[in-house]
């Protein structure tokens, strides 16, 4: 089949899938005009319940927590899927992490680039630290300050320090930070069945007022423990790219 | 009573809100438009980082501040850096 | 208004779809995946909207503003880091694929026996 005969079936069924598409959206009640129930019920009753101002993460941590472990155990298994893909395979050769900026003809990374990415680094890492362990008051949670902290380890990249790079985490500490992340989601959704009651519920003290960091029982626990889990997967899965960019070789 | 809050009221013209949601959804069809088309390279990563940031203000105008954040940190920084390191590595098994 | 929102996500569902299966890079086809994906995050967060609500987040609003679906943000937050992930393990699959057989293009690949 040539590619002119491809593109005209697919010009085809493609409109036919996209107007079936359109037909069924043109069902729902319109846009501005949510009608739901489950919404409006969770919004009357989350503060109270929880005393977490931040509704969207006491759903994803508490209300529907079951949800969170699943997405979370994706997470984990792709991180797991690329350190698998790209092992080293036989025929390849490992050369090693030594600098050889030296006798390369590749331009260095210019002091700009290595001042700013240098300097963001710490804001970086502790913007990360404070979006993770805020999730019950404002705008973030576990997933935001996780990849931001990942962030700040690419910065250290960007900012042509590879070897320190690599040294700041090494593969064993990030697996082990990786499984400590997704295994205490779980711990903790365990230790509330040992207590007797359901799979992740909420047990530990719900503090005075609504808000504040100390509030809000398990989600800023379960939030820490996500965040952690996130920057170790991505951690993982940028320098197991790097590797295969700057080490791996061809041949031996 | 929510004794940490401080009464802020937020009174924008609904005909302004939705003027910035079209225009950003026009923005958005065009910047999807714009990645498809643009052949592979560091060019459509570059299109592809603009597209991201589109749609975190998007998502900032429909009322979701902690989808823009995921959205852009994802999609400024995570995929362009995954999609050019491997880039890098099939060009340089081509040399 | 009410139903543009839904025309633009059949649109950026139907581009993306057409990047998919007329590539001729891999890495290409991987970028519009992820195009294809995020129509699926306009059409979330669009299900969930309440015309006048705010952010439903009470840390400096009065407890019960009337505020957009908090639900669909929940859904759509994981999926955006996920996806990430996922797109990794994909680049993953396309640097091997380029090791064993020489080529990214979909449709040359598509004829290898192996």
């Amino acid at each position: 089949m040539t590619p002119r005969q491809r593109r005209w079936i697919f010009l085809i069924a493609g409109a036919g899938l996209v107007a079936f598409y359109l037909w069924g959206l043109s069902g729902l009640p319109g846009f501005g005009n949510y009608p739901g129930p489950y919404g409006f019920a969770i919004l009357r009753v989350a503060v109270a319940q929880t005393n977490a101002t931040g509704v969207v993460s006491a759903i994803n941590f508490d209300y529907r927590g079951f949800d969170t472990v699943g997405e979370e155990f994706i997470l984990f298994v792709a991180a797991a899927g690329v350190a698998t893909v790209l092992r080293r395979l036989r025929g390849e050769r490992e050369r090693p992490a030594v600098d050889e900026a030296a006798g390369r003809d590749v331009p260095a990374t210019s002091s700009a680039v290595r001042m700013v990415a240098l300097l963001f680094t710490g804001p970086v890492v502790l913007a990360g630290w404070w979006l993770a362990s805020h999730a019950q008051t404002t705008p973030s949670g576990g997933f935001q300050g996780g990849i931001l902290l990942a962030t700040a380890f690419i910065l250290i990249y960007l900012s042509g320090e590879f070897l320190v790079f690599k040294r700041l985490s090494p593969a064993d500490l990030t697996d082990v930070v990786e499984a400590v992340g997704a295994g205490g989601f779980v711990v903790i959704g365990l230790s509330a069945v040992a207590m007797g009651l359901a799979y992740l519920k909420n047990f530990l003290p719900l503090g005075q007022v609504p808000g504040a960091v100390s509030s809000s029982g398990t989600i800023a626990l379960i939030s820490f423990f996500v965040g952690i889990e996130v920057a170790a997967a991505f951690i993982l899965i940028v320098a197991e790219l790097l590797d295969q960019t700057l080490l791996i070789r061809q041949g031996g | 009573m929510n004794t940490l809050a401080v009464q802020t009221p937020y009174t924008v013209p609904t005909a302004m809100m939705e003027a910035l949601q079209i225009t950003l959804l026009v923005l958005v069809a065009a910047g999807a438009t714009a990645v498809v088309l643009i052949r592979a390279g560091v060019r459509q990563v570059l299109m592809l980082s603009i597209y991201g940031v589109l749609l975190a203000v998007l998502f900032l105008a429909f009322q979701a501040p902690d989808v823009t954040l995921s959205e852009l940190v994802v999609g400024a920084v995570v995929l362009p850096v995954i999609l050019l390191l491997t880039l890098a590595k099939v060009r340089k098994r081509e040399q | 208004m009410q139903v543009f929102p839904f025309v633009v996500v059949a649109w950026i569902l139907g581009v993306g779809l057409y990047g998919v299966v007329t590539s001729r890079h891999l890495v290409h086809q991987i970028v519009c995946l992820i195009v294809v994906q995020s129509s699926t995050y306009v059409l979330l967060l669009g299900v969930g909207y309440v015309t006048g609500g705010v952010a439903p987040y009470f840390f400096d609003v009065p407890n019960h503003t009337p505020a957009v679906d908090p639900v669909v943000q929940a859904c759509a937050l994981t999926d955006v880091v996920v996806e990430a992930a996922v797109t990794a393990m994909l680049l993953s699959f396309a640097i091997q694929a380029y090791k064993r057989f020489g080529t990214l293009d979909p449709q040359e690949l598509a004829e290898l026996k192996g």
